[in-house]
């Protein structure tokens, strides 16, 4: 099907919609793919589309997918949307990219010419904000090297850093936390107070690490100095790069499934297998984690932690935790003991509390806001990942935050600043997280015929919001949930849709071959996808989306556009997570299934309970999305077109 | 004869409440009280094979019945019958064989064929059609068809006046009782020896540093591995739980009792593992003769990702598994549905079902088994060998006769 369409994008111009559209849509909205829908999601899908638009004429997207229209008139037609743009939130896209032009009067576009053929509209602002991104990534790179100026170098990424380097940096991180929190703060007095307490933590934490064997207070600090110093070149450019050094520095101890990408490749998860790598996270690390008896030998690179035995330990700590903000305590606590849990609820959360941590900020004298903060978001977001891996949803949900902080112009105020990054953490969760699903359920609910049988696999919020959707437009279906051990999240979307009166099978994921010869179409959840088609989901999906593709039976999965990301996976074994394995010896509310009760610490008996699998493409009909319904082959180019402007929303 | 009654009438009741569980059990049962029925009928002068075959196929069709499901009870009837058959075909070949050099009549081979209900038809055409139904078609039986039909007329001229009872009838009637049980007991060791026999094929098949994926839980697939285990092969073990009845859990207990690296999956987990494995190996509940196999629910998926994968698929099956008949859709007909308090607790749902009208209706699913089309199975191994899924018809047809097909 995509190779009769290819030669149509380049031929046709004119089809203007991003794959498979909604048949029950007028053809004379084909023009205008998004406006007539009214919700505001849409609206805003459709105002941050021109960027876009304005590049496919450039000859870059011969692409599968049919990319919004190429309007030949872009600069009248763009006023008007940025407009709009700019009505919806403090800071318009358009006023970045005017200050950061003339931040960088020549940088903006040496930097960015040789990995987009953007830059050539550097005459329209759009352009340039959209290609913002790579600049500041770019900056980054170059500031980290550290040895080289700043403008034009593009190559230097963090996974090729010396290793001292990268030490160094993690060094002066820690430092530059510590003199922050040295410095008396202007806050609420209950969170001073909190601090004081805390203060006098910190000597005895500095004994402890001390203790630990790593370097010593004095020559960390020096450490620390000597990379100031390092990083100095790269100051007098611009202040803007300075913060860009700083996102760069706190990228690096972000951890590993949350990164930024300098250049297009995504970078390196941390392997837990790599033993000086895991002594040094362990060293920063807060959630004091045992390490599991039984590991899985083919899991080594993942963390495998007894699971249980954080919690009371960090609740202990609540008190002494220095710079951690209360509203990401608590979510990460709630992360650990399984409170939340779902890529969208997670995401929706943090950026919650990061909104917390917003409001309740006030730079440190002698600070910038840009740099601190994003040093304070990495720690907590470095905390969040002690507590549970992040989904990708949330590392992209990160890379929104930092980006947005990095891009704060330093002429506006503190106040001004931290409403403007409220503002747009709202806007990221109403618009690409609560408005994507309300696209998603508009598009999803078309495939929902009378008579339907139709199947899902685990709790997908979407899944269950096109159900719910679907029910009250009084179509006549019936839903089978299949569930599985150890969460059966299927029992509580089963519970929810018979409250509202849905008929429903319930049954579990063995007897999916016996109960798919009723199915008329599968539609299933996600919890990122990769841009080799890969879903990356709940595991087990990737079963049910095999036996339905065995069956014959269309597999349609619904997942919103913020959690595409540009990493490629073939296997469920090199990125997953672990989780409890006593959770798999243990069945619960069944008392009389107790083989294994005695044998959980045998050396020759390990348990694995994965969280995620990988669905391979082939077994993919069609990925809604809030841009549309695509075909999986269609990923790349959704990630590669509007992962960009993702991060201008 | 009460007593027979009643052990059949017992046995039928255990076999309705399911209160047998595996096919080796099953159809171990099923051949010792064949046994027991067949060494208490009372076999009349004439046509003994044929009331022993009367007898076996009437308990037979009771338990069937009781059961429809458990394909083992209808194999083993029918591997009994099928060993009367051929007890009393070699018998009546043996005294064929001496009559022919003494030349005279076949009086006793008449009877039998009288008995059996077809008096046209004379021993030799009966031994000659039950010998081309039973044995395999090698060359050798080929070329001898064609002058044993021929002769066929002419022994039944021949044969066809004489009516006396001879002295050596009641010791011949002995001797095929006694012949049949001995079959049975043969049988009987056959089924509970088809675990080593299977096993001693393992080391051919595992070597070393392997991983393999197994589910439910199957003496036969237990016994496989610990014999390359002890073979000094080390290897891991993956083994799916298998819920709802988690037989899984039970497998890996006994596999780490063994001394066996163990690691037990969720079930959902299968198919992201499946490209770690080299072989997946599971026991079967029954092999159609299609090749098809019938196992524990999950086996389809387990299936369909080792075919994705080209991960060898491998099943164990003693021959008291293998079933003659050829399914129809398997997986609704030869299924079953356990309770599905397995699945959901009994009151966890009644809050939201009792609303009358307003709420939806909730079924819950939970199958016994799951039927794995021949296509994606690599080998199946039984205790004859290792055999292509193509040749299990040619296989199963060695083990019954054609007669007995349909009970």
């Amino acid at each position: 099907m995509e190779s009769r369409r290819n030669p149509r994008a380049v031929v046709d111009p004119k089809v203007r919609q991003v794959g498979f559209f909604t048949s029950s849509q007028p053809e004379s909205s084909s023009t205008q793919p998004h406006q007539q829908q009214t919700d505001p999601i849409s609206a805003s899908a459709s105002a941050s589309s021109p960027p876009v638009s304005t590049i496919s004429p450039s000859g870059n997207s011969l692409s599968p997918v049919m990319i919004p229209p190429p309007r030949l008139n872009s600069s009248d037609t763009f006023p008007l949307r940025g407009a709009a743009a700019g009505a919806s939130s403090a800071v318009s896209p358009s006023s970045f990219s005017y200050s950061n032009r003339r931040d960088f009067p020549d940088g903006s576009t040496t930097a960015s010419p040789g990995r987009h053929s953007r830059g050539s509209f550097v005459k329209s602002s759009t352009p340039v904000a959209s290609s913002l991104p790579g600049i500041g990534m770019d900056s980054m790179a170059a500031a980290k090297s550290s040895s080289v100026p700043a403008s034009g170098l593009t190559t230097v990424s963090v996974a090729t850093m010396p290793p001292g380097l990268a030490e160094k940096a993690s060094g002066m991180e820690v430092q530059s936390d510590q003199k922050k929190n040295s410095k008396p703060l202007k806050e609420k007095t209950t969170k001073a107070e909190r601090r004081a307490i805390q203060e006098a933590q910190r000597a005895a934490k500095a004994a402890a690490k001390a203790d630990g064997g790593k370097v010593p207070p004095g020559t960390s600090a020096s450490v620390a100095s000597t990379s100031v110093k390092a990083a100095k070149p790269a100051k007098p450019s611009t202040q803007k790069n300075e913060v860009a050094v700083a996102a760069g520095v706190t990228e690096k101890k972000g951890g590993p499934s949350e990164k930024d990408r300098k250049k297009d490749a995504p970078h390196p998860r941390m392997q837990y297998d790599d033993e000086s790598r895991v002594v040094k996270a362990k060293r920063r690390a807060v959630v004091k984690q045992t390490e599991a008896k039984n590991r899985v030998e083919l899991f080594r690179h993942l963390p495998q932690y007894e699971h249980g035995t954080q919690l009371p330990d960090l609740e202990a700590k609540f008190f002494q935790l220095d710079p951690m903000h209360p509203a990401v305590y608590k979510v990460g606590l709630q992360y650990l003991s399984g409170d939340i849990s779902g890529g969208n609820a997670r995401c929706i959360a943090m950026l919650q509390a990061f909104q917390e941590v917003v409001k309740d900020y006030s730079t440190p004298p002698e600070k910038n806001l840009n740099r601190d903060m994003t040093a304070k978001i990495s720690s907590y977001v470095s905390f969040l990942i002690e507590c549970r891996p992040l989904s990708i949803s949330m590392g992209n949900a990160i890379r929104f935050v930092k980006n947005r902080i990095a891009k704060l112009p330093i002429t506006l105020s503190e106040s001004e600043a931290k409403a403007a990054l409220q503002s747009d953490i709202e806007r990221f969760i109403n618009d690409k997280i609560i408005g994507a699903d309300m696209v998603i359920v508009k598009h999803a609910v078309t495939k929902i015929r009378d008579g339907d049988v139709l199947l899902t696999y685990g709790s997908p919020t979407a899944v269950e919001m096109i159900l719910l959707h679907a029910h009250e437009l009084k179509k006549k279906f019936r839903v089978l949930v299949v569930d599985s051990r150890p969460k059966l999240e299927g029992q509580l979307l089963l519970r929810r849709l018979i409250k509202r009166g849905i008929s429903c099978t319930y049954t579990h994921i063995n007897a999916i071959s016996y109960i798919m010869h009723e199915v008329t179409k599968v539609f299933l959840g996600a919890s990122s996808v990769l841009s080799n088609g890969t879903v990356y989901s709940r595991v087990g999906t990737a079963c049910v989306a095999m036996v339905a593709s065995a069956f014959r039976v269309p597999v349609l999965v619904c997942c919103e556009a913020y959690k595409f990301h540009e990493r490629v996976q073939l296997d469920s074994i090199c990125s997953n997570e672990l989780g409890d394995p006593n959770a798999i010896s243990k069945v619960h509310g069944r008392e009389d299934i107790n083989y294994l009760d005695g044998l959980t610490n045998n050396a020759n008996l390990q348990f694995l309970n994965l969280m995620y699998d990988a669905t391979p493409s082939d077994y993919i009909s069609m990925i809604i999305t809030d841009y549309g319904m695509v075909p999986p082959t269609s990923v790349p180019v959704i990630v590669r077109e509007y992962q960009k402007e993702h991060l201008l929303v | 004869m009460p007593d027979v009654q009643s052990m059949v009438a017992e046995f039928v009741n255990k076999l309705r409440k399911r209160k047998i569980e595996g096919s080796q059990a099953t159809a171990k049962c099923t051949v010792e009280l064949l046994r027991s029925v067949i060494s208490h009928q009372r076999v009349p002068h004439a046509n003994q094979a044929a009331a022993l075959i009367d007898a076996v196929k009437a308990v037979g069709q009771q338990l069937v019945a009781a059961n429809p499901v458990e394909l083992a009870v209808g194999n083993v009837v029918r591997r009994v019958l099928h060993i009367i058959r051929e007890e009393d075909l070699s018998l009546t070949t043996a005294a064929m064989a001496g009559l022919d050099l003494l030349d005279a009549s076949d009086d006793d081979d008449i009877d039998n064929c009288k008995g059996i209900g077809y008096p046209a038809m004379s021993a030799a055409v009966v031994a000659a059609a039950a010998r081309s139904t039973l044995r395999p078609p090698s060359l050798q039986t080929l070329l001898e068809g064609t002058p044993e039909s021929a002769t066929v007329p002419y022994t039944s001229s021949s044969g066809a006046d004489s009516e006396s009872k001879t002295a050596d009838k009641s010791s011949l009637t002995r001797k095929l009782k006694h012949d049949v049980i001995e079959g049975v007991n043969q049988l009987i060791q056959e089924i509970s020896g088809c675990h080593e026999q299977i096993a001693e094929q393992a080391i051919e098949h595992i070597h070393q540093n392997e991983v393999i994926l197994t589910l439910g839980s199957s003496r036969t697939v237990l016994e496989f591995l610990c014999a390359a285990k002890e073979k000094k092969r080390s290897f891991r073990v993956f083994v799916a739980e298998g819920a709802p009845r988690y037989q899984g859990h039970l497998l890996a207990k006994e596999l780490v009792a063994r001394g066996l690296q163990t690691t037990v999956i969720t079930d959902s987990a299968v198919f992201a593992m499946i490209s770690r494995v080299n072989m997946v190996i599971i026991g079967a509940h029954a092999v159609m003769a299609n090749g098809g196999v019938i196992g524990p629910v999950g086996v389809n998926m387990a299936a369909l990702a080792a075919k994705k994968h080209a991960v060898p698929f491998v099943v164990l099956a003693g021959s008291h598994k293998l079933c003659p008949l050829y399914p129809h859709n398997p997986e609704v007909l030869l299924n079953e549905l356990r309770s599905p308090s397995e699945l959901l607790d009994f009151g966890e749902f009644s809050d939201c079902l009792d609303f009358g009208a307003g709420s939806g209706s909730l079924q819950v699913v939970n199958p016994t088994f799951d039927y794995v089309p021949p296509n994606l199975v690599s080998l199946f191994i039984t205790d004859t060998g290792g055999h292509n899924p193509s040749y299990m018809y040619r296989l199963i047809a060695d083990y019954y006769s054609a007669d007995d097909l349909v009970m």
